[in-house]
């Protein structure tokens, strides 16, 4: 090989890249979140259901939560009827906080892990836990 | 021709996902068992693409003489576009790399008016960066996914990244931008007549494949969501050597996976290398110092010389005997 350590190197540096997401993955893969539903609100319901059924608010709840905002704020229309029928004030902090009261437990659990960074909270006021 | 056969061909590699995935329900061969052969086959293939080219030798210098060159004291060299030492030319490449200079001195040439005339063309430089670091960006912010504990500088370049808040979850620039230089660099090679005549099967299907690759991202990330914890726990899976079946994540998934694996597996055997080879191009990484140092090709074979010494050595005293003067008594 002509050149050989400037190749090498640049070969190593390039493999070292490639295979970073292994190298810090090694042991790893235990932490998956489980966002907890622990609260006294939750724990009182006969059936316990969200607003829409589990599996659509895992991939919707970030584009109905943006519908109820445009549709407060700039319609003042705040009457959400879900799919089964059942209405429900449409308000982050009155209707999903209500519930899901523990922000910290339930909310920062997957955000955090996949690096989401919602902004529902520079307007909101961060709720109390604890309470 | 080559159009429509690399179309087909990445239009073909959706339906075998989708097929294999939501038909099939081979869950664990499209998530796990291809993805991991594909990286093997693209390090791999990658490492040994550039050992051939490193032990292909490079007897003379060669670099593209864009300026100047070192001469006299009294005519200023151009140390850049000429480089004669080993900093010009790092200077160089970094410009080269970062900046496609060479890219962006590209012309073109027009009848106007019945004359041949000459002009600049920046248009495929800017969307061929454009689109060089949209990718980057693209692929770097994709580490929030493979990194269990996101990195503080991911997340800043994923917020700048969706800095004007616009679409839930927000609009990543650089997927517009991606999406867009992907589109110039293809009808670039079908609107203008000259590129398309000279445009081959290799040349589309990888634009095809990318602009695969990004749509079916951008469905996943804006319009058919999937749960992306789960996603984010099987890529964990996948980098920790524990892959799982996931057959709760969606089938678009699994398709944006395996053009991802597709791509990688073409890429060692394709014009992709220029990824590697840029770095390798004895164009651009010589310093021009023919002048300076003597460059002796390595595999010259060993050739038996008789010097003049040698041969007064033999011959000193016939040479004496008939008269020839000699250099040594």
């Amino acid at each position: 090989m002509y050149n050989g350590g400037k190749i090498l190197l640049g070969l190593i540096i390039f493999i070292g890249l490639m295979a970073s997401p292994f190298i810090f993955g090694l042991g790893k893969g235990d932490a998956k979140p489980t966002p907890s539903i622990d609260t006294p609100e939750i724990k009182a319901m006969a059936k316990k259901q969200c607003v829409e059924p589990k599996e659509v608010m895992k991939t919707e709840h970030m584009k109905m939560l943006n519908d109820w905002r445009d549709s407060v704020v700039r319609d003042g229309k705040r009457l959400y009827k879900a799919t089964d029928g059942k209405e429900y004030n449409m308000s982050l902090q009155n209707t999903c906080m209500k519930c899901h009261s523990n922000k910290t437990k339930f909310c920062d659990k997957c955000h955090t892990y996949v690096g989401a960074q919602p902004y529902c909270w520079d307007c909101h006021l961060t709720p109390k836990e604890g309470v | 021709m080559g159009m429509y056969a690399a179309f087909l061909a990445v239009a073909g590699l959706i339906v075998l996902a989708f097929l294999g995935v939501q038909a099939a329900g081979l869950h664990f061969l499209f998530g796990a068992l291809i993805p991991y052969v594909a990286f093997l086959v693209f390090v791999g293939g990658f490492a040994y693409r550039v050992y051939l080219w490193g032990t292909s030798p490079v007897p003379f210098r060669i670099p593209t003489t864009a300026g100047q060159m070192q001469s006299f004291d009294w005519i200023k060299p151009n140390r850049f576009d000429n480089p004669s030492n080993g900093f010009g030319v790092v200077v160089r490449m970094i410009l080269e790399v970062l900046c496609f200079r060479s890219l962006f001195r590209n012309t073109k040439s027009e009848i106007h008016e019945g004359r041949l005339v000459h002009g600049s063309e920046k248009m495929l430089w800017l969307f061929a960066i454009l689109f060089h670091y949209a990718f980057l960006v693209v692929f770097i912010r994709h580490f929030r996914l493979f990194l269990e504990n996101v990195p503080g500088l991911i997340l800043i370049i994923e917020s700048l990244d969706g800095f004007f808040q616009f679409g839930v979850p927000f609009v990543y620039l650089t997927d517009i931008m991606l999406v867009a230089g992907v589109l110039f660099l293809l009808a670039r090679r079908i609107v203008l007549p000259q590129i398309r005549y000279i445009s081959m099967m290799a040349d589309y299907f990888p634009l095809f494949l990318i602009l695969g690759i990004a749509l079916t991202g951008i469905l996943m990330r804006y319009f058919i969501r999937v749960d992306i914890t789960a996603a984010k726990a099987f890529v964990i899976g996948l980098v920790s050597l524990k892959p799982v079946s996931a057959p709760e994540i969606g089938v678009i998934f699994y398709i944006h996976l395996f053009l991802i694996s597709s791509l990688l597996v073409y890429f060692p055997f394709s014009k992709l290398m220029h990824m590697g080879g840029v770095f390798m191009s004895p164009t651009r990484n010589l310093a021009n110092n023919s002048r300076m140092v003597r460059h002796i090709n390595p595999w010259n074979p060993e050739v038996h010389v008789h010097t003049y010494a040698e041969y007064e050595e033999e011959f000193r005293d016939k040479m004496k005997q008939v008269g020839i003067p000699v250099e040594k008594e």
